[in-house]
């Protein structure tokens, strides 16, 4: 069946017609060619296409578009204004947490909503909150010391604010 | 290595902002006007012959463009329906019979995804079935079930034109090594070891999947995207199956999402052209991942060895490696060759018999995975070369130490080895994780134990490598390669070989993506081979660029070539910064003008000595060697079965390491892989049909997964002919991790693993069977 919905994609209110069947990642995709979202094992286990729905992650290759109607969905493409890179992206840059990068905006984005849960998270909790995105160039070690990085900066940078 | 600028530093990766910011262009993103997509109809049977398919109906599905069979494809003009790296044995669609559980046989091509999946409903196959072949042991027996009635070499590959027609016999390629008098060193022997180890098949998991877009382009030019880790074996491969002539086939490969060797030779590049063909419509595959799992795989591979000791020295060594190639050959048979010569280990050892087998199945086909088969034979010799230390009450690492070769040695190939750093990485493990430190006496139910293992895997060769550096008047460069950035970092090594070289700055570099329409011929991007060929190709082209601006400034300013040296985009005479011409004042003294370019090609091609196909001895078997070690600590809990790996050690002789952080990451990223293919990793099959086909089911391993502690450790033994003395890095890391983890296990608990996935329910068992207790069977 076919049905109007309205999603809030980094920001801009859209509204299209969707098929039940329809995943968000099928439409963030093939609608909005959102091309960091990427499909990688279909069944929601790896955390690919991983994306910000109210700033909580969700695999989009998982969940029905309908699903999503009225909320606020955040992509790699949200997360920064265009010009410079997020802190969460510098940090993976300067922590070579990237290799093929096909996982990449996943995990950027989970590392996004941990932080946000949990402004300083131990190393424990950053394993955990991050085992559900499957990294096979297994560049695990430099993606933690990413996070790691990306926390602290984000604090400093929260710290520093006051005094302009 | 004196005064290097680029070469040597850990830069940043050449790709880090595209990728950070997920605009890297994969084939997936890549839209045509028109484009149709496909669905594929697989077997259902593991053996069985095609009597009907009735395709009426779906083809005449509102949307539907095309319902292909293997029949149809059978029937192109020139077509060769079958393709293969060593043998030409796979059908783009099964034409009478089908081979494995998820053969393709029916390929459907919509105008989307939805409609070619429901048109799959509608097609009716019947089937007849065969009597199949799944234990790769049953399948060399005489009286098995063959798969293929005859065997027709491809003849696509210099180091695989030995491979023969054969036929009545699951046995594809055999591989045979001898050196001295086995038998009799074994009948001399003090003692006798004598093991049979296995590995499972299991998945490469690129976190993207096989993907392939088609499409004929205004002059009817067959255009191919495709995440490919070989776009010049891709175009060769098309012109013969299709007899298109070359430059009518134009293969790009953009930035691919893993590959590990998953994504070699051709895998739907044919599939995919006959459906572009028969349309004359823009057409792209891409797998699902369940697909992933019926496509290809790494080998299962049992190997029985057997060992000779004399006076605590190793005298003979006997091998017999059999690897399950699956349904096709794919490239089994240079797997069987390459890893089979190594199977006896980086030691001296007088007395060598290998036999390598290659064996077809009916199981999915399996093909290169990170390491090229070294795991599979290295998983045997150094988990045995543990039991004989510890069985003669030697210290597991002097055992191996004693034996290792050393520089200008003979190999058990007969070759001599050069740059090989293996003792140097052997005792880098020992020390890394503190090997000599007296181990506490352990009391409880969880049991810590080291472990350590070492082995060596030989770069393919003869090979290929070609490029072309084009020098721009503004002192910029542009590099045309073959070699595929698949996340190992080709495009930064190449572009700090090439600045280093022009003495221009490394982002003044510019690495041009695959395109056989302007790249030259590469044979692949695999085995550890680029960083050497490809690195040596673009060195050799800037080097000729160089002594092309050389003559210039010489002329010019009244000196000597010799006396010239590159530097700070500019090229000066040595020692007197001052008197030289920067690039553009280079180029307007040559041209006149600033519009214009400098090409140069080079082709780096180490050859190899022949092979006596009875003994496997050769002068020159490969042109370097990659010497590896892992020393892991883990601890057992023997209530559960449990393994945790504490500590992980990685150490690898990469050779000069260009860009040394790189170097480290792909240790790192080869161990934590093979840490889960050692731990967990297996594709179940039941009579052929797989059963855990899905990442539900299937585990790979997660950041969870990662040790506490866990370091590479570098070994830079430089290669005398290696760019700036580098060899390659992508899969030292993978080679020596299950042996290690399964010797700490021994050192913890006193069980021997040797059937890989170690898991809890083996080590149970194990520990079980060693108290005398059985535990019950499931």
């Amino acid at each position: 069946m076919k049905r109007e919905i309205t999603l809030k994609i980094n920001g801009r209110e859209e509204t299209i017609t969707v098929e039940d069947a329809d995943t968000l990642l099928e439409v963030l995709r093939d609608r909005f060619r959102l091309w960091s979202v990427r499909e990688s094992c279909g069944v929601g286990a790896c955390g690919t296409c991983t994306v910000l729905l109210d700033g909580r992650p969700v695999s989009s290759c998982f969940l029905l578009a309908v699903r999503a109607a009225g909320r606020n969905i955040t992509t790699l493409e949200g997360l920064s204004d265009g010009q410079s890179l997020h802190v969460i992206q510098q940090a993976f840059v300067s922590q070579r947490a990237l290799q093929c990068a096909y996982c990449t905006p996943g995990f950027v984005l989970a590392v996004k909503a941990l932080l946000d849960e949990i402004p300083n998270p131990s190393d424990e909790q950053i394993r955990e909150y991050l085992s559900g995105n499957l990294c096979r160039c297994a560049g695990y070690a430099d993606i933690l010391r990413a996070a790691r990085l990306a926390q602290e900066r984000q604090i400093s940078k929260e710290t520093a604010m006051p005094r302009k | 290595m004196a005064n290097l600028a680029v070469v040597g530093q850990s830069v940043y990766r050449k790709d880090a902002n595209p990728k950070v910011t997920g605009k890297a262009l994969h084939v997936g993103n890549i839209e045509m006007p028109g484009m149709l997509q496909v669905a594929v109809l697989r077997s259902p049977y593991a053996h069985a012959r095609i009597t009907r398919i009735d395709k009426s109906k779906a083809a005449g599905l509102e949307g539907v463009a095309l319902v292909m069979t293997g029949v149809d494809v059978a029937k192109m003009p020139g077509v060769d329906p079958y393709y293969g790296p060593a043998f030409r044995d796979q059908p783009i669609l099964a034409v009478d019979k089908v081979c494995y559980v998820g053969d393709p046989v029916v390929a459907v091509a919509a105008r989307d995804q939805r409609t070619a999946e429901d048109a799959l409903q509608l097609v009716e196959v019947d089937y007849e079935p065969l009597p199949a072949v799944f234990d790769v042991l049953e399948a060399v027996r005489p009286e098995s079930p063959l798969v293929h009635e005859r065997h027709r070499p491809a003849k696509a590959f210099a180091d695989l034109a030995h491979v023969k027609a054969g036929q009545q016999s699951n046995i594809c390629y055999h591989f045979k090594l001898r050196t001295g008098d086995v038998d009799k060193a074994f009948a001399d022997a003090d003692r006798v070891f004598e093991d049979t180890f296995s590995s499972p098949p299991a998945q490469h998991m690129p976190m993207e999947p096989h993907v392939t877009l088609v499409y004929l382009d205004e002059q009817e030019r067959l255009n191919v995207w495709t995440a490919s880790q070989s776009p010049s074996y891709v175009r060769t491969e098309l012109s013969n199956t299709f007899s298109i002539p070359m430059h009518h086939i134009r293969v790009r490969v953009p930035y691919i999402g893993g590959g590990y060797g998953a994504k070699l030779y051709a895998k739907l590049e044919p599939l995919v052209t006959a459906l572009a063909l028969i349309t004359k419509k823009p057409v792209r595959y891409a797998l699902t991942r369940e697909e992933e799992f019926l496509t290809i795989t790494k080998h299962k591979v049992i190997t029985k060895i057997k060992t000779a000791i004399k006076n605590g020295s190793i005298t003979a060594r006997k091998c017999e490696v059999f690897w399950d190639t699956g349904a096709y050959a794919e490239i089994g048979p240079r797997i069987g060759h390459k890893s089979g010569y190594t199977a006896a280990g980086p030691y001296r050892i007088p007395n060598v018999w290998i036999d390598s087998y290659c064996v077809y199945t009916n199981h999915v086909p399996a093909g290169a995975f990170r390491g090229f088969g070294v795991p599979q034979v290295i998983w045997a010799y150094d988990s045995q070369m543990d039991i004989i230390a510890r069985a003669i009450g030697e210290d597991p690492v002097e055992f191996r130490l004693k034996p290792a070769l050393e520089e200008g040695e003979s190999f058990a190939t007969g070759t001599l080895v050069r740059s090989f750093g293996i003792k140097e990485a052997i005792r880098q493990a020992a020390r890394a994780i503190e090997w000599s430190k007296p181990r506490p006496v352990q009391t409880g139910t969880k049991l810590r134990g080291k472990g350590i293992a070492a082995g060596v895997k030989a770069v393919l060769t003869p090979s290929i490598s070609g490029a072309i550096v084009i020098m721009n008047a503004d002192g910029t460069a542009n590099v045309l390669s073959s070699t595929v950035e698949m996340g190992q970092g080709s495009e930064t090594t190449m572009g700090q070989i090439v600045a280093e070289e022009l003495g221009i700055a490394f982002d003044q570099v510019h690495i041009v993506q695959p395109d056989t329409d302007v790249t030259p011929y590469d044979t692949i991007t695999a085995g550890s081979r680029s960083t050497y060929h490809m690195g040596n190709a673009v060195r050799m082209a800037a080097v000729k660029i160089k002594a092309k601006l050389f003559e210039v400034v010489a002329a010019k300013l009244e000196a000597h070539p010799d006396d010239l040296v590159a530097g700070g985009g500019r090229i000066f005479v040595r020692g007197m910064a001052e008197r030289g011409m920067t690039i553009s004042e280079i180029f307007l003294a040559k041209f006149g003008s600033l519009g214009t370019t400098l090409a140069a090609e080079a082709v780096c091609q180490p050859t190899a000595g022949h092979m006596d196909p009875e003994t496997g001895q050769s002068e020159k078997c490969t042109e370097y060697w990659f010497p590896s070690a892992t020393a892991a600590e883990v601890e057992v809990d023997t209530e559960t079965g449990q393994v945790k790996v504490l500590q992980l050690f990685s150490v690898g002789d990469t050779g000069t390491a260009i860009n040394p952080r790189h170097c480290e990451q792909q240790l790192l990223g080869a161990a934590i892989m093979h840490l889960g293919l050692t731990l967990f990793e297996e594709m179940i099959f039941d009579e052929g049909q797989l059963v855990n086909g899905s990442l539900l089911d299937y585990q790979v391993a997660s950041i969870k997964d990662m040790p506490e502690s866990f370091r590479p450790i570098v070994v830079e033994v430089p290669h005398e002919t290696g760019p700036f003395g580098a060899k390659g890095a992508g899969e030292t890391g993978a080679l020596t991790v299950a042996p290690a983890i399964a010797n700490a296990i021994q050192d913890a608990t006193g069980v021997r693993i040797r059937g890989l996935p170690i898991t809890p329910e083996k080590v149970l068992r194990a520990l079980a069977e060693k108290k005398g207790e059985a535990l019950p069977q499931d």
